[in-house]
């Protein structure tokens, strides 16, 4: 920094003493100037936007979910049904269904009847609204080595036509549903929280998307929206609900919701609903008259990862016919015979 | 308050003039800085899409050069230490340019934060509903923040002193010059329990990763520190002497020797042991399964590194050609070692056991190279500004004597003009 008052320095101009000049006041115009039109030409691409692209001043002053009140979350409910219908053309039918008291789901897998035919992973892209532009999914599906339960050795771009194949068996992956969520507990802004009946969901209209969350989760259940999601015209599943299914935006991050707009008014999850093997069982555990209360009470289960203690509500179990552990167990919903003697 | 705008408008002006190498130096990195606006834009409309970024490499260089930085930032305080705590006066007419440092690089890092963000506009949610204790991320933003605000405290105080012509008062300074002391240390910790406390990805999930950070922000903070300081006092009238560049080799030295002791440490468990956390660290070094694009990096990395911290053992280094060359190497390892060595591998495996590699787009390397540039540009106005400040070749009573009129602070053309009066003795 020579040029600082008197300082002559080797190859510049001392600047002090010299008056104001009209050409050094010119020369600073068009500096100014030129600096300017830079500066526009840098923010040039913003001319892109589009209308949707930028908050409305009411998505803008939209309170957090646990803030809003009934008339707040209604008017939230409305701008969301118009939204929908402006840029899909369908008038879907918004809900916002609270959890059920005494209720916790929870989620079993047989991995003995698993054949890793994925129909589960496109029910739940249809039934979510999932972008298929870039492709988002929730399930992921193993493809394992025998004698391994270690994931690394799992093949995740099998192909699903020629399953099962031997020597393999097949593990699907989605979001436990921890009762201990790292993913809830690293949100900067409170954007991801565990519900009262055990679903932890995202208010996609606070995320900041800063995938912290998508850092701290072990279970890779979380997918960001790194563009604007896409779902072709006419697919548009109209039965959408806040917490869960609605068509999600950029920037913001979304995961498995147990399909809370269909669970908690008595339905299946839409993966349980298609899955042609049944190996998917579902319902409230805290029920003892349930499927899922049955299995875990009688059958092998294990949760995966059990090391990283996030104590998932997803577990996966096997028939034990042919096993040498067997015990006697009643005969449940689903477990057919009873097991041979010893 | 008054004296305080014309302490502002004088700073403004100041930073306005130079001779020619300085306007092309500052032209340069206004360039590249817009050129990183120019990215960004394009980032803004289209989405993180025009980075490298995946759901399965979810951090990239954004948050890689956001670790280093944060390391780099807490530079002031090494010097500080010895001056305020050992007394050592070598240092003393220098430590301001590790405030000023801090204040740059703490910009940097909020600004690295910032592009990461998928929906920046609601930036304001942060203030709503902030997750604290709980969250480490808003532990990291009360850090980061708080140690922008004491060095912009204490360096605009000081500085603002020698323009008024008057001897600081201790007690507004000093006290706050042990708390940013102790808060150099916290960022580094907050930043590295940022990555610690995930318990689903063993690479971060280790009790040394704390340390080892704070050993290589000893390292390369002070080596940045130390070619600084020749490029203030080849271009400015700034007296450094070589004592104070020793006295920061000699902090340079220790902490490379713990840095490469650490790293050896943790070399030693992940591979010895080789259980299956060894995945990440088998990426990063040996490459996994056919995937190596980090292992020419780290190799370079763990070279230079090693050849600095020879380097650094030598007397040779007390030439000072030899300082700067193993400065430098330092620089670069820890910036190749504590950003992409670091964050990258964390990913690879992803937790479900795939591989999918980070390759940084050219949007991306834009932006990276665009807040450098703006760090840089900060930074050069901050040195420009506060050498003749300091030198008491501008304070208000000369301002005052030369230009009565002139002291509110005017417009841009107007200022930079008044300013070619102003320092005239
Ligand atoms: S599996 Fe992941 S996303 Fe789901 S609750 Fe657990 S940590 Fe959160
Ligand atoms: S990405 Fe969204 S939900 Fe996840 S931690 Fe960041 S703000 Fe929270």
């Amino acid at each position: 920094m020579p040029g600082d008052d008197s300082h002559p320095a080797p190859g510049g101009t001392p600047d002090g003493g010299v008056p104001v000049s009209r050409r050094g006041f010119l020369a600073q115009g068009a500096a100014a100037t030129a600096g300017l039109a830079a500066l526009a030409a840098a923010m040039s691409p913003l001319r892109h936007l589009k209308d949707g692209d930028l908050p409305s001043a009411e998505e803008f002053l939209q309170k957090h979910y646990h803030e809003m009140t009934p008339a707040d979350k209604e008017r939230a409910l409305n701008r969301i049904r118009e939204q929908v219908r402006r840029r899909h053309g369908v008038t879907p039918t918004v809900s916002d269904p609270p959890p059920m008291d005494g209720v916790e789901f929870v989620y079993g897998l047989n991995i003995s009847r698993c054949i890793g035919c994925r129909k589960c992973v496109h029910a739940c892209v249809a039934e979510n609204n999932l972008s298929r532009a870039p492709e988002i999914q929730y399930i992921r599906v193993l493809e394992m080595e025998k004698g391994s339960i270690d994931v690394e050795s799992a093949n995740h771009h099998y192909d699903s036509d020629q399953v099962p194949r031997p020597d393999k068996w097949y593990m699907p992956v989605q979001c436990h549903q921890c009762a201990d969520p790292p993913c809830v507990k690293v949100c900067p802004v409170g954007a991801t929280w565990q519900e009262p009946d055990g679903i932890t969901v995202i208010d996609y209209d606070w995320c900041i998307g800063c995938r912290y969350c998508e850092a701290a989760c072990p279970y890779w259940a979380r997918r960001f929206n790194f563009a604007e999601p896409t779902i072709p015209p006419g697919q548009l599943n109209p039965h959408i609900a806040y917490l869960s299914n609605r068509p999600r935006q950029k920037g913001v991050m979304e995961k498995c919701t147990f399909c809370l707009h269909r669970t908690r008014v008595g339905r299946l999850p839409a993966c349980v609903e298609v899955c042609p093997t049944g190996s998917r069982k579902f319902g409230n555990v805290l029920d003892p008259n349930s499927e899922v209360h049955f299995i875990l009470k009688h059958k092998r289960v294990f949760v995966l990862k059990a090391d990283v203690g996030t104590l998932p509500r997803f577990f996966y179990y096997f028939d034990e016919r042919g096993s040498r552990y067997h015990e006697p167990i009643a005969p449940g919903p689903e477990s057919g015979p009873l097991p041979e003697g010893a | 308050m008054r004296r305080y705008l014309t302490f502002l408008g004088d700073c403004f002006r100041l930073s306005l003039v130079g001779d020619w190498r300085y306007h092309a130096w500052m032209t340069a990195l206004t360039g590249v800085a817009l050129g990183g606006l120019y990215a960004y834009c394009h980032q803004l409309v289209h989405g993180l899409v025009t980075t490298g970024m995946t759901d399965q490499v979810s951090w990239g260089m954004y948050i890689a050069n956001f670790t280093y930085l944060v390391g780099l930032a807490a530079a002031a305080a090494m010097l500080v230490i010895p001056v305020y705590v050992y007394r050592n006066l070598h240092l003393h007419d220098v430590v301001i340019f590790g405030e000023l440092l801090a204040v740059s690089v703490i910009l940097m890092c909020l600004l690295f934060v910032t592009v990461d963000l998928g929906r920046p506009d609601r930036f304001h949610h942060l203030l709503l509903r902030f997750n604290f204790p709980m969250s480490m991320l808003t532990w990291d933003v009360i850090a980061l923040n708080g140690y922008l605000l004491l060095n912009l405290h204490i360096c605009g105080y000081l500085i603002y002193c020698a323009y008024c012509g008057r001897k600081p008062t201790r007690a507004f300074y000093i006290p706050f010059v042990f708390v940013a002391i102790a808060w150099a240390v916290s960022i580094h910790t907050v930043t590295a329990f940022l990555y610690v406390g995930l318990g689903g990805r063993p690479f971060w999930n280790s009790a040394i990763i704390a340390p080892r950070f704070l050993a290589s922000a000893f390292a390369a903070g002070p080596a940045f520190i130390i070619l600084t300081l020749q490029v203030v006092r080849h271009f400015t009238r700034h007296k450094v002497s070589n004592n104070a560049l020793f006295t920061l080799r000699r902090i340079v030295q220790v902490a490379l020797l713990i840095n490469v002791f650490l790293l050896l440490c943790e070399v030693f468990t992940e591979f010895y042991a080789d259980t299956r956390h060894v995945a990440s660290a088998q990426y990063l070094f040996l490459g996994l399964h056919g995937h190596h694009a980090l292992v020419p990096w780290i190799w370079t990395a763990v070279a230079m590194n090693l050849v600095a911290t020879t380097l650094f053992m030598l007397p040779a280094s007390r030439a000072l050609n030899t300082l700067n060359v193993a400065c430098v190497l330092t620089i670069v390892a820890i910036w190749i070692e504590k950003g992409m060595g670091l964050i990258i591998p964390a990913f690879v495996p992803s937790p479900l056991g795939e591989i999918v590699e980070y390759q940084p787009t050219l949007h991306e390397t834009l932006i990276c190279l665009g807040i450098w540039a703006f760090g840089l540009l900060v930074y050069t106005i901050l040195v420009r500004v506060s050498v003749p400040v300091l030198a008491g070749d501008v304070t208000y009573a000369r301002r005052r004597s030369t230009h009565p009129r002139a002291d509110a602070a005017g417009p841009a053309a107007h200022g930079a003009a008044a300013l070619n009066n102003a320092p005239t003795p």
